[in-house]
């Protein structure tokens, strides 16, 4: 049974990989902005035979609430194991472009709130010798593109800070786990035309899981954005310009 | 979001809505939309009920939490974007059972309250409406309105059954049945004939739960409605068995270019189905997955009726003239050499549902696919219609994708009456052709 904090836990996808979660019997704290749909998420998971669930409001945005909403965590829990950083924005590139506030914005959420996150959780977990980090990034990371390069390079930050993060923490036992998903229909691409690339936040959900239970450093999914994502990183420039992506 | 992507089951008539929208949470209010808004629950509905096209489709696939279970009980309070095969997963370890199912699982709660459905169980058990407790509706004057059998009462009767038109259902609260295992006991006996059905109907509705009967809707003559009679009960617990089957299973993966099912194939594949066993009579234990949804196998196994989709008939017909409706609605699709493989028949009961707009009543319903082969398909089922309202029966909305206004108001005569809550701000494909006095069921032939 492990003891999971999630951050962001309103996110469509983070609640797929709660309900599998407490199909393996986990005790979760879900923190959140929304509090009336913390509670709607948390009340369906006890249904599904949660029998530890608690939640707590907290803007992630705000630096200053990491520490003792993680104590609060703790103490609910008995102790962490798991901590899942699920939430995130997918900004308009357009207005990033065009204000530097809005991508700064965009950097904060993304990026460095979610460094401010990992650096506590990491120090904890050090300390206590075991543990799994896990955040969502995103495809968009592996390859600055003019659609969405704000929201694509601070997903990159992520990475390369998750990854320096792994070789830190692999003495320690502390298992650090990127996830990395393509397209999935949720609320942040409501208004894009779902082609056949899309996955579902069930699909995504249950991958982020798998990939929790097996400490997988670098998870795609579904898994076939591995290649495609090869071969985008791998185009030559002088195609890659000309390309609408 | 693309909109092809919202089909009703029947693929016909073509979903084209303006634009879906998702909510991510429990919804306090309507979207502000200018064009008609429609709950879309499923798409397990056959025609145009679950189709809004030029309007706002609500896609309720992601209200899909549970509320609260008590297992004691048996009572459950779900988000109505729940799937009944959600509920199955999460009660029947815990020894409950739906009151109702119809003939697939991936139906939502709200899809199956609006258009009542009904199973094999109706002579005991009724409608599932019969087994709502407590509904929650939002309607487009902002208002929130907890409907109880005894509250709101009104509200309740008007929206069970009530085609997603009354407003937008949110959460319902629903009595399960207690089982003691997964399993059914299953009894299955050829008969020859109609009045054979008939005699095993009575013999079998006081001692068997779920009844119901497969029918070679391809014979005549002296073979005329000869079939399969099913009857089957809950079984007691049988201890730790393996589940035959998950919700898994291959997905029928394309639209074949024609249909499969087509005179070609129609009598080969209901005589090899009427002869599939040796012996008149078995019986044998099933998990209750295949026995209660065999079709399930199959992912969009209506993929296979080809582009021009299918279209389903259900109609019920009292008892008063039963035997004869269905030998005269039997003889007239052999003698067009229409229909297909899926053809029910089954014996309502007198359990009143409290739907002002519920499809059934006492009598026998019969139901059926056919392919869509344009006027000629629509012809025949208008000659269907001819009989079903001469026998004072009724054609079930879910499944419908034709019927003519004038042959709606004679099925369903609160109608005027249900008209009074309808909220203005809904509307569905299907509100719109059966309040179209020009509407005469053949004028819309189209593919
Ligand atoms: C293989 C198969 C077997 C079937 N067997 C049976 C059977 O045995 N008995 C039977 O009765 N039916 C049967 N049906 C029909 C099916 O049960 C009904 O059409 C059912 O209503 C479909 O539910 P849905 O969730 O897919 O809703 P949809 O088809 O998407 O919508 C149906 C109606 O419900 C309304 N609705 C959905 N959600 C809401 C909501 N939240 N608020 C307000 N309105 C809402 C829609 O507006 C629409 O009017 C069968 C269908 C299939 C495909
Ligand atoms: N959907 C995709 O195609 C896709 C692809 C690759 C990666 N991802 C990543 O997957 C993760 C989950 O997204 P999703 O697809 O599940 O979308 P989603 O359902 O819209 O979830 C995003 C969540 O982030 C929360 N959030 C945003 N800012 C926050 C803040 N400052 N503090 C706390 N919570 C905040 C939102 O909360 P509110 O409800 O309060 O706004 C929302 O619950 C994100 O990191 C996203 O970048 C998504």
């Amino acid at each position: 049974m492990r003891k999971i904090l999630i951050v962001g836990a309103t996110s469509t996808i983070a609640e797929q990989t709660a309900r599998c979660f407490v199909a393996s019997g986990d005790a979760l704290f879900l923190t959140g902005r929304n509090e009336a749909r913390l509670k709607a998420i948390a009340d369906d998971l006890k249904v599904r035979g949660a029998s530890n669930v608690a939640t707590q409001v907290m803007d992630a945005d705000d630096l200053s609430a990491h520490a003792p909403m993680i104590d609060a965590a703790e103490a609910a829990l008995g102790g962490l194991d798991t901590v899942l950083v699920a939430y995130g924005t997918l900004p308009d590139q357009q207005a990033c472009a065009a204000d530097p506030a809005a991508a700064v914005a965009a950097w904060h959420t993304n990026a460095v709130s979610v460094v401010a996150l990992l650096t506590d959780i990491a120090n904890r977990f050090e300390r206590q010798g075991h543990g799994t980090i896990a955040a969502i990034s995103s495809v968009a990371g592996d390859r600055g593109r003019a659609s969405n390069y704000v929201y694509g390079s601070a997903k990159a930050g992520l990475n390369a800070f998750m990854d320096g993060l792994r070789h830190r923490l692999f003495k320690a036992g502390v298992q650090v786990v990127t996830i990395r998903p393509g397209m999935v229909d949720t609320p942040m691409t409501a208004d894009f035309d779902k082609g056949p690339l899309f996955a579902s936040p069930e699909k995504v959900g249950g991958d982020i899981h798998k990939a929790i239970e097996k400490g997988t450093a670098v998870c795609y999914t579904p898994g076939f954005w591995r290649l495609i994502m090869t071969i985008i990183t791998a185009l030559p420039r002088a195609i890659f310009h000309r390309t609408g992506l | 979001m693309s909109a092809s992507s919202h089909p009703s089951w029947g693929r016909y008539p073509a979903s084209r809505p303006a634009q879906v929208q998702r909510p991510g949470a429990r919804p306090s209010a309507l979207p502000a939309t200018d064009t008609p808004v429609l709950a879309y629950g499923n798409g397990r509905s056959y025609g145009d009920s679950c189709l809004n096209n030029d309007g706002t489709l609500l896609d309720m696939g992601s209200l899909d939490r549970f509320i609260a279970f008590d297992p004691a009980t048996g009572v459950i309070e779900c988000e109505a974007g729940v799937l009944l095969a959600d509920i199955l997963e999460l009660v029947v370890p815990q020894g409950w059972f739906l009151p109702v199912t119809p003939g697939t699982q991936f139906v939502s709660v709200g899809g199956a309250i609006a258009n009542d459905v009904h199973g094999k169980n109706h002579h005991m058990a009724g409608t599932f409406g019969c087994h709502v407790r407590e509904l929650e509706l939002l309607r487009s004057d902002g208002s929130t309105l907890v409907c109880t059998p005894d509250y709101n009462a009104e509200w309740f009767a008007a929206t069970v059954g009530g085609l997603g038109l009354t407003g937008l259902l949110t959460r319902a609260t629903i009595a399960l049945k207690r089982i003691e295992g997964p399993h059914m006991d299953v009894d299955t006996l050829r008969f020859s004939n109609l009045d054979e059905f008939f005699q095993l109907s009575a013999a079998s509705d006081r001692d068997y739960e779920y009844t119901v009967a497969w029918v070679d809707c391809s014979a005549r003559g002296a073979n005329l409605g000869r079939g399969w009679f099913m009857r089957a009960n809950h079984k007691p617990a049988l201890g730790q068995q393996p589940d035959p089957r998950k919700r898994g299973g291959p997905t029928f993966p394309f639209v074949t270019p024609v249909s499969m099912i087509n005179p070609l194939t129609l009598r080969p594949l209901n005589t090899l189905y009427f002869r599939r066993k040796f012996k008149p009579r078995s019986r044998d234990t099933q998990h209750y997955q295949p026995y209660f949804y065999p079709l399930d196998g199959i992912k969009h196994w209506n993929r296979a009726y080809g582009p021009n989709g299918f279209l389903q008939y259900q109609c019920v017909v009292p008892h008063a003239d039963a035997r004869d409706a269905v030998a005269e609605l039997l003889e007239r699709i052999a003698a067009a050499g229409a229909g297909s493989f899926l053809s029910v028949l089954k014996v309502f009961g007198d359990v009143q549902s409290p739907g002002l707009m519920s499809f059934p009543r006492p009598g026998v319903t019969l139901a059926l696919d056919f392919p869509n082969r344009g006027r000629e398909t629509f012809e025949l089922l208008e000659a269907l219609d001819d009989v079903v309202r001469a026998a004072g029966g009724a054609v079930y909305p879910a499944k419908d994708a034709r019927m003519s206004a004038a042959a709606f108001s004679e099925y369903f005569p609160n109608l005027e009456r249900f008209k009074t809550f309808v909220d203005p701000a809904f509307s569905s494909n299907f509100w719109r052709r059966v309040t179209d006095p020009h509407n005469d069921g053949k004028s819309k032939v189209r593919k």
